[in-house]
């Protein structure tokens, strides 16, 4: 056939996959959206967060005002449907508002150890040799500690409080992310596409943001977002321990504490705290999976 | 076009290559360097302008090595390169300037085309580096898209998972040339296509080659591949060229005895003439620790002790046909050396 | 009588259906193998060539859904339960791979894993197993067999690594020998050794052998017949000498044609325009129909039958060009 010829039926043919499917992200929504399990979690997760975010509106008492009469009510009781704490405070209040401390206590550090972690470790898997040694060596001194043991001590040091609580569990997870992101930059940096953006010129600068980065945000959101459900975790311990919120701050954690001695009398409400910390979690977890799932399908 | 940037005429070539070293250090447990995998140990040869130069070797020849080191996307242990008369380095031509004039086209895979870029993003980068605007980066962009053969208003937007193995050669292609090159190298480009797809791409690339006024570097393991598309072949083994010379000399009258092996061992097409007898027996040799002397004495029929003591040099033959073999080279102490050698 | 076909499958089709796809890859595909007969399966990627190979010992992944016939030295494998075929793979039917670190175990030296196949398959003793593992490597040509026979996969080099998983295929005295691209990976100097060597053992034990590869070359190398794929149907088949010399199916004819040969040098080649096919989107009529240049109206109405063309060879195509040429 001649060139033009060859051109013109070359030009009209349909692709070979036929749908455009779109881009990785759109493909990843897609595929999340179609597993009921994710959706569920993240209803329950939505519900959280928006009646956290609305705690004012949506909070039917004071979760500060304490009534020595009307201790540990029972859920169902009347005006207080989840009943009362052991200082007579409306427990779905103070769950509603303990759902801001603990959910911040759990995104928060996961975020900023993740724009750290995650930076230091697409720095030392993209540079390669010394530069990752440098980087990579320092933070296995720190991953050789347990999580929780790290968190402990270095709220021991920083003294108790939300602030140093938060600064602590980012200093927890920052190794665990760049090392994932380290391993994957690595992996990336070895395609030939990277090697083909360095053979028009380009810094490293220009390569890492425009050629790498989108390609381990994918793994590294996923692995970030598994670690938010031992955030709060770990976060409602310390605050369990005493080293995160104080009271009377509403946190599921402190609630877990306080209650503690009610347990044989008021069980119910000594576990509606554990319950909160376990739905979110749990959530979490499961919505991790699933987009992990999805990042591995291949449209 | 390219006659702009044309410094030395046609008698100059392009790519002058001397000395080229390429050592790859073998870290022990404790990150001490115990050996080194000789990839590239000391090659020279020319690219002359607008020819196709065929590169040929077997796995762990260093034809991919040379390739990066050309670019430069791997620094050289030792040795020079020169483009049209300027030296790279050394004050010369920086590598990001070398990259406006030698461009890479990669081997098909899913890796070579970054998944989450459209065809036209990946081509425009490129250009984006080297100071255009986004719109016009992206014009630019389209056009090389249509040169190469794909529309860009359907193949514009698409990501490489939507395209198949002989479109995303193409984007390959156009990416390389979106940057206006004079010289190409193709590194096994067409080795992982369809056989139907590759003489699409090949007949496409012989195209811009005369429409671009392009010079071609072309690797392959594929020797009916390099004898279609090209003007002087450079045979390599472990690291060195034991051969080089005009394509029709080398096909037709081989003289060194690995050449002679790698062209036998070519499959028939002929189902009622096939291959009787292995021309080679064994695997390559390790690169880590090759043979002394000459590297291929350990699988070669001629062997003699002069091929163990001494390396032979690259050593005319013929006009423009040079081979670095003891048995063919006359005065070099190997038995069968004495005379030229006879085809086949 | 003449004796009974060591393989026959009958109209056999492969559709893989999950939550994500509904593909059917292979379609009416039927054929006879011999003992003693080296059939290859020719087509490029997306052909279905692999699919059918697999199928035949059931190797397919879990969303894989098989219809038709098909029967392994009287054995009705579509029928049988997993165990059953366990006793199937290794004594009647046996595979080799593209890539043999993927076949060999990395962390077994290939001794220990070829007498552990004998030992499993034939309950000899485990020194009688060594011994067979020896000879066997031996058969496949490895020097110092003895001493390879205690080398891991990693410690031999890519052809070495290709012999071994000859010798485990054939540990168990195979009937019928699949080899899905077990050269393809190679160079080659290594690839010709590795075809020259797998000619000589079909020849020596007389196993029948189906081939599966891209490569013409290959296919003119080791078939007796070759069975051309495309889009998951036959489109031609018959004895290799006669398909290469006087092809029939235009497909067949744009494959040699646009196979690099020895003499196209500088010309332009005879390409198939077009892409591969997406077995998503397949048109009503022949599949290959809109890449073909002889394309006429009643190609794409109905997909043609594979009819005889001549003695021993059928073709899917309503002119073919054996017809035409005359």
């Amino acid at each position: 056939m001649s060139a033009v010829a060859e051109k013109a039926v070359i030009a009209a043919t349909k692709p070979a996959r036929g749908r455009a499917t779109g881009g990785f992200w759109r493909r990843v929504a897609r595929h999340v959206l179609r597993d009921k399990v994710a959706l569920l979690c993240a209803a329950i997760l939505g519900a959280i967060a928006l009646s956290a975010i609305f705690a004012p509106w949506v909070a039917p008492a004071d979760p500060y005002k304490t009534s020595m009469i009307r201790r540990l009510l029972p859920p169902f009781s009347p005006h207080f449907i989840l009943g009362t704490d052991e200082l007579g405070r409306d427990m779905l209040s103070r769950l509603i508002y303990g759902g801001r401390v603990s959910l911040t206590m759990g995104l928060l550090p996961v975020v900023l150890a993740t724009v750290l972690g995650g930076s230091l470790g697409v720095i030392a898997g993209y540079f390669g040799r010394h530069v990752n040694m440098a980087i990579m060596r320092i933070i296995d001194v720190f991953y050789a500690f347990p999580s929780v043991l790290l968190a402990v001590a270095m709220a021991g040091v920083l003294g108790a409080g939300i602030v140093n609580s938060l600064i602590s569990l980012t200093l927890v997870f920052i190794p665990p992310i760049a090392r994932v992101a380290e391993s994957v930059t690595t992996q990336v940096r070895n395609q030939d596409y990277v090697e083909a953006a360095r053979a028009t010129g380009a810094s490293a600068a220009r390569i890492i943001v425009q050629q790498v980065l989108a390609n381990v945000t994918g793994p590294i959101l996923t692995y970030a977002s598994s670690l938010v459900s031992i955030a709060i975790i770990i976060s409602s311990g310390l605050s369990f321990l005493g080293l995160g919120a104080a009271p009377p701050i509403a946190d599921w954690g402190l609630m877990l504490n306080t209650l503690r001695q009610a347990i044989y009398v008021a069980p119910v409400n000594a576990v509606l705290p554990g319950a909160m910390i376990f739905a979110a979690s749990v959530s979490f977890n499961l919505l991790s999976d699933s987009l992990r799932t999805a990042m591995d399908v291949r449209a | 076009m390219s006659s702009l940037r044309d410094r030395g005429g046609p008698a100059q070539p392009l790519l002058s290559v001397a000395g080229l070293r390429k050592y790859f250090p073998l870290r022990g447990p404790l990150g001490n360097t115990n050996a080194h995998v000789q990839a590239v140990d000391g090659i020279s040869f020319n690219v002359m302008k607008g020819e196709t130069l065929g590169v040929v070797g077997e796995s762990g020849c260093g034809k991919s090595t040379t390739a990066r080191l050309l670019m430069h996307l791997i620094k050289p242990d030792a040795g020079d390169i020169v483009l049209d008369g300027d030296p790279i380095g050394h004050g010369g031509i920086t590598p990001r300037e070398l990259r406006r004039d030698v461009q890479m086209v990669f081997q098909d895979s899913y890796a070579s085309l970054n998944p989450r870029h459209t065809a036209s993003a990946e081509i425009a980068f490129g250009l984006k580096v080297h100071g255009m605007k986004s719109g016009q980066a992206k014009e630019h962009a389209h056009a090389a898209l249509r040169l190469v053969g794909l529309d860009p208003n359907l193949f514009g937007d698409r990501y490489p998972h939507e395209m198949s193995g002989g479109q995303r050669q193409r984007v390959n292609v156009a990416r390389g040339i979106a940057l206006n090159p004079r010289l190409l190298i193709l590194d096994e480009s067409v080795s992982a296509l369809d056989k139907s797809v590759q003489a699409q791409v090949l007949n496409l690339l012989a195209d811009l080659k005369e429409r671009l006024n392009l010079t071609y570097v072309f690797i392959s393991h594929d020797l009916n591949v390099v004898r279609h598309v090209a003007d002087r072949v450079l045979v390599m083994y472990l690291g060195k060229i034991f051969e080089i010379g005009p394509a029709g000399d080398i096909y037709a009258n081989a003289a060194h005895p690995y050449t002679k092996a790698l062209l036998a061992s070519r499959l028939s097409m002929d189902p009622a003439h096939r291959v009787t007898a292995a021309p080679l027996t064994g695997d390559p040799p390790n690169p880590v620790r090759p043979p002394s002397g000459c590297r291929f004495r350990t699988r070669c029929a001629l062997a003699e002790t002069i091929c163990a003591t001494r390396e032979p040099p690259l050593n005319d033959i013929a006009v423009a046909h040079q081979v670095a073999c003891h048995a063919v080279t006359p005065g070099s102490g190997h038995s069968q050396a004495g005379g030229i050698a006879n085809a086949a | 009588m003449p004796p009974e076909p060591l393989v026959e499958v009958d109209n056999l089709s492969v559709r893989f259906v999950n939550r994500d796809i509904d593909i059917q890859v292979v379609t009416d595909v039927s054929f006879q193998v011999d003992t003693g007969e080296v059939l290859c399966l020719l087509g490029e990627s997306g052909s279905g060539k692999t699919v059918t190979m697999r199928a035949l010992l059931r190797l397919l992944p879990p969303h894989a859904r098989i219809g038709g016939r098909i029967r392994l030295a009287g054995h009705d494998i579509a029928a049988m339960t997993e165990r059953a075929l366990e006793a199937v793979r290794g004594p009647v039917a046996a595979m080799i791979f593209q890539e043999p670190m993927t076949a060999l175990d990395p962390v077994f030296t290939i001794g220990t894993q070829i007498a552990e196949t004998i030992v499993a398959h034939e309950h000899v003793s485990w020194r009688e197993a060594r011994k067979r593992a020896l000879d066997l490597l031996e058969m496949v040509q490895i020097p110092s067999a003895a001493r390879r026979l205690d080398a891991f996969p990693h410690e031999l080099s890519g052809g070495l690594r290709q012999r071994a998983m000859i010798a485990l295929a054939l540990s168990c005295r195979p009937a019928l020998l699949l080899a899905d691209e077990p050269t393809t990976a190679l160079d080659a100097t290594v690839q010709i050794q590795i075809l020259l060597l797998l000619r000589s053992l079909q020849q020596e034990l007389g196993m029948a052998t189906i081939f599966v590869t891209h490569d013409i070359g290959v296919a003119c190398e080791v078939a007796d017949r070759i069975a051309v794929m495309y889009a998951g149907r036959f489109v031609e088949t018959g004895p290799v000498a006669a398909i290469i010399q006087r092809p029939a199916h235009p497909y067949t004819a744009g494959l040699l044609h646009s196979t690099v040969q020895v003499d196209s040098r500088g010309a332009r080649l005879a390409s198939i325009t077009g892409y591969p096919p997406d077995l998503t989107l397949m048109p009503p009529g022949c599949g290959f129909a809109p890449r073909c240049q002889y394309r006429q109206s009643d190609c794409d109405a109905a997909m043609p039958d594979l009819t005889a063309v001549a003695p021993g060879r059928m073709a899917r195509c309503p002119r073919p060009l054996l017809a035409v040429a005359g």
